[in-house]
């Protein structure tokens, strides 16, 4: 064949320490064993793939990046294989000091703990809607029919937007986080679909002021009392909605994975129920589904490796949650560990702003999946697929429980 | 056993609220999510181990526990 055009971009990784991919199937099947290796070889490693990019390895050399606005940007917040000068803001997650504190002290008062609890309810009957629909089959995709569906709802319910168009969301962010990293075009069309979706919903609450959070978004003033543009709403509603479901829907998935191939650990929890916020904490720690990115923008130094300017970073909040360094027995589940600075929802100024959301839906998801179907198990005949990039969770995640059981 | 007093660093917490749930009877969370130790920090006795769990428990490391 003479046309390169058509040649993967993605070879095989054979080097991993110094040719590392992300987006590899063995990193999306299995990525604990490459983060090792990456760790041992040094806390910062390169590849020449994505134009350039680092990856610290190390959980101290991943809170110096986060902690460090200085040289590395959230302007761009995804590791892709192309650097477009037109990125979609989305205020503010991909927002850099002194920009960054104004935005995000929006949105922080509707995802407060308390605010949380209000949720709670509805999200303890989505999840119980859900199990409904499937528990006299005696198995199911817990993926497909279960984790899919509760921060999409949850997420809709606090937006004020239809939770039918739940598989509308899926779509889009599956398009821009996962197909949009190698192709920008259909990356542009799902954002512009979104904006479009948005646009509607704004219009509508011009007229038809609501309590929900777009019309918080809407009512929102800056510090010089002026309302916020449209496309700062609508950028920030985006945000929410791509970061508020995938994520979530990863760590139940991951979650119930692992009590489905544990069941020490998933008889233990029914046992003991006063255990479940320890164990949320430990299971975020080792699923953590979420790995940021930043861009270098000066010339520094991390844990003693010089780092330049033009290059991205991984920022692997999961790989460093497995740093045996900050974690005893970091690749084991331990539901009651004691000190677990875990770093699942970032560290430093972009610390997840749904982070008290995501621990509550975990929480009622799990609770609720563990008194209705105590007993469960890996389909031995199924398989276990995983996400690829930047959200890591179960896309389809085959059990059976019931009379299978 | 020694009397313990809490601080919350406000330029080192982003809001985790790890301590409000390790330990809501030793601090509180503002509008903004973000904790505050109640009163003057003063650990009542009997919650000394609360208070050691929220320090190693927090992801910002913005917690100060000191013996008086």
């Amino acid at each position: 064949m003479s046309d390169v055009s058509h040649l993967p971009k993605h070879p095989p990784v054979e080097d991993w320490v110094n040719d590392f991919d992300h987006t590899d199937p063995r990193w999306t099947e299995d990525p604990f064993p490459i983060w090792d290796e990456l760790r041992t070889a040094s806390p910062v490693v390169h590849t020449e793939r994505f134009l350039g990019c680092y990856m610290p390895t190390t959980y101290e050399a991943v809170r110096a990046i986060a902690n460090d606005t200085e040289h590395f940007s959230s302007r761009r917040i995804i590791v892709r294989d192309i650097r477009p000068e037109q990125t979609a803001n989305a205020p503010p997650i991909t927002s850099d000091p002194p920009a960054h504190k104004p935005a995000k002290q929006l949105l922080l008062p509707p995802f407060t703990p308390d605010a949380m609890k209000k949720l709670e309810p509805r999200v303890r009957a989505i999840c119980n809607e859900l199990i409904d629909e499937f528990i006299a089959d005696d198995q199911c995709d817990a993926a497909a029919r279960y984790t899919k569906h509760i921060p999409v709802r949850a997420i809709a319910h606090m937006l004020g937007i239809p939770e039918e168009d739940g598989d509308l969301f899926i779509r889009w962010i599956h398009e821009i986080l996962e197909l949009g990293i190698k192709d920008q075009a259909i990356l542009v069309k799902a954002a512009e679909e979104m904006d479009v979706y948005f646009a509607g919903h704004i219009e509508h609450r011009k007229t038809h002021p609501s309590d929900d959070l777009i019309s918080t978004m809407m009512n929102a003033r800056t510090k010089d009392g002026k309302p916020l543009d449209d496309a700062h709403v609508s950028g920030s509603l985006r945000l929410l909605l791509i970061a508020g479901i995938d994520t979530t829907w990863s760590a139940i998935g991951a979650s119930l994975w692992h009590l489905a191939k544990t069941p020490a650990d998933r008889e233990r929890l029914v046992r003991e129920p006063a255990l479940m916020p320890a164990a949320v904490e430990e299971l975020l720690r080792a699923y953590s589904p979420v790995t940021m990115a930043r861009e270098v923008m000066k010339e520094t130094t991390i844990s003693g490796c010089p780092v330049k300017p033009g290059n991205m970073v991984l920022l692997s909040f999961p790989a460093a949650n497995r740093d045996p360094a900050m974690f005893p027995e970091a690749d084991k589940v331990v539901l009651d560990r004691k000190e677990n600075r875990h770093a699942a929802f970032g560290l430093g100024i972009h610390r997840c702003v749904g982070s008290n959301l995501a621990r509550m839906e975990m929480t009622v998801a799990l609770e609720e999946w563990l008194k209705r179907i105590p007993e469960f198990r890996l389909d031995p005949t199924g398989t276990v697929t995983w996400s690829e990039g930047t959200v890591r969770g179960p896309r389809q995640l085959p059990v059976l429980f019931g009379k299978t059981a | 056993m020694a009397r313990l007093k809490i601080r919350v660093d406000q330029d080192k917490c982003q809001g985790h609220a790890r301590c409000k749930s390790l330990a809501p009877e030793l601090f509180e969370l503002d509008e903004y999510g973000n904790a505050h130790e109640i009163g003057d920090g003063t650990v009542p006795a009997g919650l000394e181990d609360k208070a050691w769990l929220a320090q190693t428990n927090c992801p910002e490391i913005a917690i100060e526990v000191t013996e008086e």
